[in-house]
């Protein structure tokens, strides 16, 4: 089962939502790993005669089902960095009235409508859904650097080690969670790391 | 009157002092004796005199070492100020509104002349005479928000208004309770303020801004917030949490009167004129649980607060581990005596303590 329902949080925390076929004069599709069900799931002819799927396999095995939809474009990437370049191409060659659907991980997602949102898509024409995945894109506070795929808290961040908790609390700018020093006040005591959502 | 400028620090050996002047014009956050939160603005037209209400942008003993506190943390870390792009008419409107309203209020310290777009900013405390052209970018060292927030004590937020709510668009944020403007920038009102405990809750969100989106030009309104740090530590940040959060393990029964300080924002509002923007200043002052116990009425008064205030609230402002000392200290300079209404400390009035 690829969906997931996220627990109440605070305000800064996003929010997913279902993705429905929507009317426009073409249609660009960003997903990763199992968002490939949430495109299968509302896909229709009419749309994907004018659909562009950016697909991030992500180790999972949906390219063939995706290619049997007909997009009129389609591109299947190792990583979004990989992706990222003909993502905002194709954001910036964009016309009026392109609908945008974002699905996957948070990750991808927010990464993604930073992207379109960078690229002056109205926010009402972007869609998005949660699949697969409920790790986090995280950065740290401290060396603001990013580390992708956080499953659980607290974490070591990638990049300087310290030992952080994982907040909810969200930068749509960085399209990232903030990590923070959970040992600052006791060094070295550091609870056995545990799934964000356990 | 003739301000005598401090020469301390604020990290490292924490050489910080307040004079009993300062004590005196302390803003005390607490009108009762009791806290919780609420949309609790007034207007900012001034106040009794010698007062932290007395001028638009007050300035004390502390500006010198605190604009030398900010440069030091600016060194380190850039990203303390940052502007997005479409703020930087916001930033010439605060230029404007902080270069008018110093010199107009503290002659004796600032001069602005003005002769159409050339003005010449005087900043005698900090030996700063500048000649440049009024929204011309490339005449001063840094932009407009940068340039005069260096020179303003307090943190500073730029807030744009569209949508009908308030954009964190700009701000130059070195001495703050713990949130990250590199994080925060180009959040909404409701998201910058998400982690804060209760108070979403309690509507008070949804009324303070509607209040701030109707802010005038000419109409400021200001508030009080407070929390707690352990010495006079000015950047307070997440960003440097790892380095000064273990300081909060330092306090014993023995130091906490000196280490403990009362931290209080005094945070106002002013609509700018250009932009329509809105800069909300956050201007942060320190005092010594020692110095706060000079005032009797203020001894009473916190034990009180302390001692009732919501486990949430003492988590989220970082202290619950350090409260059972706190209160300890706090207690005994509490005889259970009925304290007068409002913030100021009132020592002419208030009974000495009885115990």
């Amino acid at each position: 089962m690829s969906q997931f329902t996220f627990p109440p949080s605070i305000r800064s925390r996003p929010v997913y939502g279902t993705l429905t076929p929507r009317a426009g004069s073409a249609h660009l599709f960003i997903a990763d790993a199992e968002g490939a069900e949430a495109i299968i799931a509302m896909a229709t002819p009419e749309i994907m005669a004018k659909g562009h799927i950016i697909y991030i396999a992500k180790g999972t095995d949906y390219e063939v089902q995706l290619r049997a939809l007909n997009p009129a474009s389609f591109y299947a990437g190792p990583s979004y960095g990989a992706a990222e370049q003909r993502i905002h191409k194709t954001l910036a060659d964009a016309k009026m009235g392109l609908q945008v659907y974002l699905t996957g991980t948070e990750g991808l997602i927010g990464q993604a409508q930073n992207a379109a949102m960078q690229a002056g898509v109205p926010h009402t024409a972007i869609q998005t859904e949660h699949r697969g995945s409920t790790a986090r894109r995280m950065q740290c506070v401290h060396c603001k650097g990013i580390t992708e795929d956080v499953e659980t808290d607290p974490f070591v961040c990638s990049h300087c080690g310290l030992n952080l908790f994982v907040r909810d609390h969200y930068s749509r700018r960085l399209a990232a969670y903030q990590g923070v020093c959970i040992d600052a006040e006791d060094p070295g005591t550091v609870p056995a790391p545990k799934g964000i959502y356990e | 009157m003739t301000i005598q400028f401090n020469d301390e620090t604020f990290r490292d050996d924490y050489s910080f002092y307040n004079s009993e002047r300062a004590i005196k014009r302390f803003p005390f956050p607490f009108h009762e004796d009791s806290y919780m939160y609420s949309v609790n603005m007034e207007q900012h037209r001034g106040g009794p005199v010698d007062s932290v209400y007395e001028k638009r942008f007050d300035v004390d003993e502390h500006y010198v070492s605190e604009m030398k506190d900010r440069a030091m943390v600016l060194a380190d870390d850039p990203l303390r100020c940052q502007s997005l792009p479409h703020m930087t008419l916001a930033g010439w409107d605060l230029l404007e509104l902080i270069m008018v309203s110093k010199s107009e209020d503290y002659p004796d310290l600032f001069e602005l002349h003005r002769d159409g777009n050339n003005w010449r900013w005087i900043n005698k405390p900090l030996g700063i005479d500048d000649s440049f052209t009024f929204l011309d970018e490339t005449t001063l060292p840094y932009g407009p928000m940068e340039y005069i927030t260096r020179q303003a004590q307090g943190d500073f937020c730029v807030l744009d208004q569209r949508d009908d709510n308030l954009w964190m668009d700009a701000g130059m944020v070195t001495t703050q309770a713990d949130w990250s403007l590199d994080f925060d920038i180009g959040m909404n009102f409701f998201e910058w303020h998400a982690p804060v405990p209760l108070a979403h809750e309690k509507g008070i969100f949804v009324r303070a801004l509607k209040f701030l989106l109707n802010i005038q030009q000419g109409a400021p309104a200001r508030r009080l917030n407070w929390t707690m740090t352990v010495n006079p530590l000015l950047d307070t940040s997440p960003e440097n949490y790892h380095k000064w959060g273990i300081q909060k393990t330092t306090l014993t029964p023995e130091n906490i009167g000196a280490k403990q300080h009362l931290r209080v924002e005094l945070q106002t509002f002013f609509r700018l004129p250009r932009s329509n923007a809105l800069v909300f200043p956050i201007r942060c002052y320190l005092c010594s649980f020692q110095d706060l116990m000079t005032a009797p009425k203020w001894g009473r008064r916190l034990h009180r607060v302390i001692r009732d205030l919501p486990e949430e609230l003492a988590t989220y402002k970082g202290f619950i581990d350090n409260r059972p000392m706190m209160l300890d200290y706090l207690s005994k300079f509490d005889d259970g005596l009925p304290t007068s209404p409002g913030i100021w400390p009132d020592l002419e009035t208030e009974p000495a303590l009885q115990k």
